[in-house]
This record gives C-alpha cells, sequence and structure tokens, in this order.
C-alpha cells in the first residue's frame, strides 16, 4: 500500500522550471531513494512534501488522503543544509523541537532519552551545542528528526559529516525504523548507500523524473549484456569462436585465472553466448555485470542530457 | 501546545534568562541614576581649587570691597607691580590679573588676564563684585542727591516679578492651567522612549530570525511550523521581554522613589537645605521665599494634574505597541533577508530611516505641536509612533489622533503581511545578495 504519493507537481521559481509534472509513489515501510544530480529539484520536491513550499500544480497525498498542514507532525525531516540552536543546551534543545512536532513536554523528555543512551551521547545532554564537535551535532540531529515517530521520515544526504563509524550506525538505525514500520524517503549522492538501503527509487534530472522503480529492475533495465568469463584455454580459440555477434571488451592473462569480458550484441542471449564460448575453451565462471548504482546514475543523466 | 505559544515560550525564556539580560535590567536604573548624580554632583560640588587674583585697581575705589568667596581670594597690588606681572604671570602663583581702568564707571569694562582658559563661575563672580558695588555706589549718589532719605527702601519695594500661568481654554469653555514646560518634557521623554523600545526591541527580532538562518536550524523549524506562526512567536515575546523589562523598571523606579523621598525630602532635610540655600541668596526673605517654592511645587502638580493622564497612557500604549509591531515585523523581514551581518546593516537603514528622522525631529515637533511639521510627522505612519507621542501631551484635535492611529493600524497590517512573505521566501534563500529591488520582485510572488 501506497503511504505517500505526488501527483504531477509542478514548481516554477521566477525564471527556473524547478519540478516538471514530477510523480512519485512510495511504499509503505519501505526505502525510497530520491536520486538525480545537483540542482535537478530534489529538495524543491522534499520541502513540497513538508509543506515548506506549495507546489504550483499537483497534488500529494499521504495514507491516500489528500496532504494538509497537520500532517507535518507526521513526517520526520533531516534536511540537507542542517543546524542547531549553538547557544542552547542539547536537551533543552531537542526537547523544544519535538514538541514543535506536537509532542507534550514528558513524552519527548522520555523518548529522547532513550535515544540519546542509545547513540551513547547521554554526557551530553547539558551541554551547549557549540561545544560539540560536528558528528556529534549530526546524531543530535538525527535523534530530533526521528524522535516523534513520524510514519514518513525524509532524509537529505544523512551521511555527510559522519566518521565510517557513525555512518554504519545510522545504516543500522535507519534499517531498524523501517523494519519498526517507518516509510523512508532518502537522497543522497552516496550510490554505495543508495544499493544498500533502497527499495525503490526516481531519479530526477533537469526538473524531471527520468526513472521509476524498485533498485533492482532499474540496474537489471541498465546492463549492457557484458559478462566476466573465467576459463582455461586460449584466448585465441576464444577469440575466433565469438566471432562478429560478441565484442570483447578486454582479457587478462596475467593472473591464476584467464579472465576475459564480453558483451554479446543485440539480438543474442546469455545461453547463446556461453554456447558461443564451450567448444573453444573451459569454463570456470560465467557472471553476468549488473551495473553498480553509480553506473546507471551517470549513464540514465548523461543520456537524458543528451536529449 | 500551540506552536505560536511554544515559540513565543521559547523566546521569551531564551533572553529572560540570559545573563546580560538580568544584569542589564538591574543596571541599567542604576546606571541612569548615576550619571544623572554624577551630573548633579559635579554641577553642585565647589570647585576646591585654591585661587588668588591679583587685583589692579586704577580707581582705587574697590580695596578692601573684594571679599574672599569660596576659594577665591583676591590681592590687592600696586601699579608697578601690575606692569610686570602683566608681562610675566606664570610663576608668579597668581591664577590670574584683573585690570579696573579708571574709567570703568563710565564704560563698563574691566580686563581679567590668565594663562589658562577661566572657569565661567570665576568671571561671574567677578563681575557680579564689580556690578554689584558700581549699582549700589551709583545708587547712593542718588540718593543723596534727591534727598529722600528713605529712597533705597521705597525703591526696593518696586522690584516686581511677574509670575505668567498659561490657561488653556478646552472646548467646554473651561479654563486649565497648562505648562509647556511639563508638556514639553512630558512629550519628549515618552517618544525618547517609544524609539529607543522599537529600535531595540526590533534589533532583538531582527537578530534572533538571523540566528536562525545563519545557524542552518530554520529549516527545521519551518518544517513544524508556519513560518507565519514562528515571527508571530517571535514578535511577541520579545514584546515581552520588552515589557517584563520595563515592568521591572516601574519597580525599582518605584522604590528607588520612596527611598530618596524618604531619605531626602523628610521635613528636617527639607528644612535644612531651604536653609542653605537661603543663605547663600542671603538677601530674600525666607518666609516669602518658602511660600514661594511651595506655590511653584503645587503649581507643577497641578500642571501635571491638568494633563489628560489617561489619554496619554492609552496613546502611549498604543503608539508603543503598533510601532513596535510596524518595525519588528519589518526589521525580521530583513533578519531573514539577508544572510551576513554586512548586508542587514545595509537593509536596516533604508527600513530604520523614518523613525531615525522623526527622533531628530522630536525636538522641534516638541517645541511647535501644533506647526505642519508636527502635523505631517504625527499623521505618516512611519513616523507617527514617535512623533505623535510628542503632541498628545498637548490637546490636539481628536480627530487627528484618529486618523493617525487608524494609518498606523492599516500601515502596521500591510507591512506585516509583506514582511511575512518575505520573510517565508527570505529563510531559506543564500547566497544571494539582496537589496530593496529584489525584496520587491519577492512581493510579487505567488505561493
Amino acid at each position: 500500500m501506497e503511504l505517500f504519493e505526488a501527483r504531477n507537481v509542478n514548481k516554477v521559481f521566477a525564471s527556473t522550471q524547478a519540478l516538471t509534472d514530477v510523480s512519485i509513489s512510495v511504499k509503505e515501510q519501505s526505502i525510497f531513494g530520491l536520486l538525480g544530480p545537483n540542482g535537478a529539484g530534489k529538495t524543491t520536491l522534499i520541502r513540497i512534501i513538508n509543506q515548506i513550499t506549495a507546489p504550483d500544480s499537483g497534488e500529494i497525498f499521504l495514507n491516500g488522503r489528500k496532504m494538509n498542514r497537520t500532517d507535518i507532525s507526521h513526517i520526520g525531516y533531516l534536511p540537507e543544509e542542517r543546524g542547531l540552536y549553538k547557544k542552547m543546551k542539547i536537551g533543552e534543545q531537542a526537547i523544544y523541537l519535538a514538541q514543535l512536532k506536537g509532542m507534550s513536554h514528558r513524552d519527548a523528555s522520555r523518548n529522547l532519552k532513550h535515544w540519546f543512551e542509545k547513540f551513547d551521547i547521554m554526557p551530553w545532554w547539558n551541554k551547549k551545542v557549540e561545544e560539540l564537535s560536528k558528528g556529534m551535532q549530526q546524531k543530535v540531529q538525527f535523534i530530533t528528526t526521528v524522535v516523534h515517530q513520524p510514519k514518513l521520515l525524509i532524509f537529505d544526504e544523512p551521511f555527510s559529516g559522519f566518521d565510517p563509524i557513525n555512518a554504519n550506525l545510522l545504516k543500522k538505525e535507519i534499517l531498524n525504523l523501517k523494519a519498526e514500520g517507518a516509510t523512508i524517503i532518502f537522497s543522497t549522492h552516496n550510490m554505495g548507500s543508495v544499493e544498500e538501503l533502497c527499495d525503490h527509487i526516481a531519479l530526477i534530472n533537469k526538473s524531471k523524473k527520468i526513472e521509476d522503480g524498485p533498485t533492482d529492475e532499474i540496474r537489471m533495465k541498465y546492463k549492457s549484456n557484458t559478462f566476466d568469463i573465467k576459463y582455461r584455454g586460449e584466448f585465441n580459440n576464444i577469440h575466433l569462436a565469438l566471432g562478429s555477434d560478441y565484442k570483447i571488451i578486454s582479457h587478462d592473462e596475467s593472473g591464476k585465472a584467464k579472465t576475459l569480458k564480453v558483451q554479446y550484441l543485440n539480438g543474442k542471449s546469455n545461453n547463446e553466448l556461453l554456447q558461443a564460448i564451450m567448444p573453444a575453451a573451459e569454463i570456470i565462471s560465467f557472471e553476468e555485470l549488473i551495473p553498480s548504482m553509480n553506473d546507471v546514475f551517470i549513464k540514465a543523466v548523461e543520456e537524458s542530457n543528451k536529449n | 501546545m500551540n506552536n505560536t505559544l511554544l515559540i513565543l515560550k521559547q523566546e521569551y525564556l531564551k533572553r529572560v534568562k540570559k545573563k546580560s539580560f538580568i544584569i542589564l535590567t538591574i543596571l541599567m536604573p542604576f546606571l541612569i541614576a548615576g550619571v544623572y548624580g554624577l551630573v548633579i554632583y559635579f554641577s553642585i560640588k565647589d570647585d576646591t581649587e585654591e585661587r588668588t587674583i591679583a587685583v589692579y585697581d586704577a580707581t582705587n575705589l574697590f580695596l578692601g570691597e573684594f571679599s574672599e568667596e569660596g576659594t577665591t581670594s583676591y590681592h590687592f597690588i600696586p601699579k608697578e607691580e601690575f606692569t610686570e606681572l602683566k608681562t610675566n604671570l606664570k610663576g608668579s602663583g597668581y591664577y590670574g590679573l584683573l585690570y579696573i581702568p579708571s574709567d570703568i564707571y563710565s564704560n563698563n569694562q574691566a580686563q581679567l588676564f590668565s594663562e589658562k582658559q577661566l572657569p565661567f563661575e570665576l568671571t561671574e563672580q567677578i563681575e557680579r563684585k564689580l556690578s554689584r558695588f558700581i549699582e549700589n555706589d551709583k545708587r547712593q549718589k542718588v540718593i543723596a542727591d534727591s534727598g529722600i532719605p528713605d529712597l533705597e527702601e521705597r525703591l526696593s519695594k518696586t522690584r516686581t516679578s511677574v509670575n505668567l500661568s498659561t490657561l488653556k481654554v478646552s472646548q467646554s469653555g473651561e479654563t486649565k492651567k497648562s505648562s509647556s514646560v511639563v508638556a514639553f518634557i512630558a512629550s519628549y521623554a515618552m517618544g525618547l522612549l517609544i524609539y529607543f523600545f522599537v529600535f531595540m526591541y526590533g534589533a532583538m527580532v531582527m537578530r534572533s530570525v538571523m540566528e536562525e538562518k545563519k545557524s542552518r536550524i530554520i529549516e527545521v523549524i519551518i518544517s513544524s511550523v508556519k513560518p507565519s506562526q514562528l515571527m508571530a512567536g517571535k514578535i511577541i515575546g520579545t514584546a515581552l521581554v520588552g515589557l517584563t523589562q520595563v515592568a521591572i523598571w516601574l519597580g525599582l523606579g518605584g522604590i528607588g522613589l520612596i527611598v530618596v523621598q524618604s531619605f531626602f525630602f523628610s521635613p528636617e532635610t527639607a528644612q535644612q537645605m531651604s536653609q542653605s540655600i537661603m543663605e547663600s541668596q542671603g538677601q530674600m526673605n525666607p518666609a516669602a521665599m518658602q511660600t514661594a517654592q511651595s506655590n511653584q511645587v503645587m503649581e507643577v502638580m497641578e500642571m501635571i494634574g491638568n494633563l489628560n493622564i489617561p489619554l496619554i497612557l492609552f496613546s502611549f500604549v498604543f503608539y508603543f505597541l503598533a510601532g513596535y509591531l510596524l518595525y519588528s515585523a519589518l526589521l525580521g523581514a530583513v533578519g531573514a533577508a539577508v544572510d551576513n551581518d554586512e548586508d542587514s546593516q545595509q537593509m536596516v537603514f533604508p527600513v530604520t530611516f523614518p523613525l531615525i528622522l522623526s527622533i531628530m525631529l522630536l525636538f522641534p515637533i516638541a517645541k511647535n505641536p501644533e506647526g505642519p511639521l508636527a502635523f505631517w510627522c504625527s499623521i505618516i505612519p512611519f513616523t507617527s509612533p514617535v512623533a505623535m507621542m510628542a503632541r498628545v501631551p498637548y490637546d490636539l484635535p481628536i480627530w487627528e489622533l484618529l486618523l493617525s492611529m487608524g494609518l498606523l493600524v492599516l500601515t502596521t497590517i500591510v507591512c506585516i503581511m509583506a514582511a511575512a512573505k518575505i520573510y517565508r521566501i527570505g529563510l531559506l534563500m543564500y547566497g544571494k545578495k539582496v537589496n530593496i529591488k529584489e525584496l520587491i520582485k519577492w512581493l510579487r510572488y505567488k505561493g
């Protein structure tokens, strides 16, 4: 079931088109990756979801209902450009921010203490923000985003500023939140984390959505029918056997096992490639190369820019 | 809890709990009292410098007439010493050298030589001594010539001092004692007070907005509350801080007044004071002076009583609040539009210019509260909070007051709406050099 849906959203700022007819839908209890180059319109879309800006046209729905102002207490938003009140004690500040999301002082205090313990920052409760390191501030910001147990969480570049250990901790917590029922919209340029976390992605470029689908399917869609083959035998035999329907991208005979990278052209299939090689050499392994999210991103954006 | 209320509480507590606020609030009255105390102290205090003035008297009439006064004593010298001293005053030990020429009776001129800038009191003292002696001497001669023995007494009885009390005829025909001095002081003080508070607390709102924008917490905040709620909470919260401060000052002032009154104005000290004043003035009849003094006090009290206090208080609160709302909304918008202090300074000036103008014009307005300058400044909404306060203590036509208030309310509403729009757009706008033209463009944005 869809928790969140945006339909045909348009937004123009002065003379720049920020979003053109963008629709996305996010399944409940899933992680949705919102990707795109800088300036594509991601932040605008996120701000529209948070009701910070209004779309020129188009509608947004939460739980199948048109979203209104009161729904923002069900959203937790960690913006890319984020900060805290420098002169305020972090405990007090976190309670204030939770109260603004509609929590009572007591609930906020209880939940926050739980999270502070979990993140091992309880000793800093009474410290001022300016005394904290950037990483610690990021932890506090993450906590204030999730403390009111929102149904929809929006993370914009959540890992920036974290060291690898804390980034891992955060990943674990994001997966935990999903397991506990939260739905997450996740925007990042870190494609590795997209592969790890996202169930579904949408790619926006120059205000338009250019790709949308389950992460695995999108990657499959961008595969180039290229294979990594380990074999025993003579490269020349394989080369002769493959002929013009196949393209040898590279070959390497320096290692223990000889390897070969081959791409088949349209009209052929995996099995046909395998059959073509089999008479020429002994095959040790045969693996299709699925492009990384990084490759998908670059390819999709470049193609879209060409058009 | 309502979000506006939460923000209001947060803004209020944040400021009131600050050490600087507590210290400033408590120290300010003492500082002001101290400054005034020092001024009064120094003006009352005799200067203690011992001075000897050498006097060369070409008339030979004044010898023995220059008595020592305060710390100044006079020493008569012969002509030879005078010519020597005139060129060589330094190191002689004399503070100054007074030359009384022989023709002083006819052309009223004497000379005082000194190598220093002489204090005003000293020249005044010498002038007084000379004038009094010559006047007295001349008078004695006239009396002697006239052959009337008690002329002196009879003349002194003719001495008259007329006190002009100004009476204002109200529309209903009753006359009230009014004093332009009391009204002037009241109007000036209130205009000044409004100016300071609007400026101080308006700037506080602006800084608070800028802080949120600069620390980048703003996006989180406005994903929880509406910008208009945030702005309202901030403006009202800061206003309450101002009111708290005023309340504390009024309280301290009240206590101070009671202390001062019981200490200085107890019957005995009053007696002592008037006695010492009389002694110093010497010639006046003590009883007459006392009644004159108490008459003056009564008169001032009556004039204060004749000011329309409820109207003045109401207008004060009204212009205070409206002026604050108007300017804090505008300054809040400026705070949202800029993202560094340098730009903010550039933007603050055009916004607060009318306010600065009105404080500069406050003096001429209070002096001539019914002139065209006073009229226009008190009608135009951006200057009216200060300017109108300078006019209210003088009974002014009620339609002018109503027109001014109405225009101010209208302008404030329009400005708050415009400011809210600039605020909402500006908050998330970074790295853009903002000027007035740009802001006007923002006002045309929709959504």
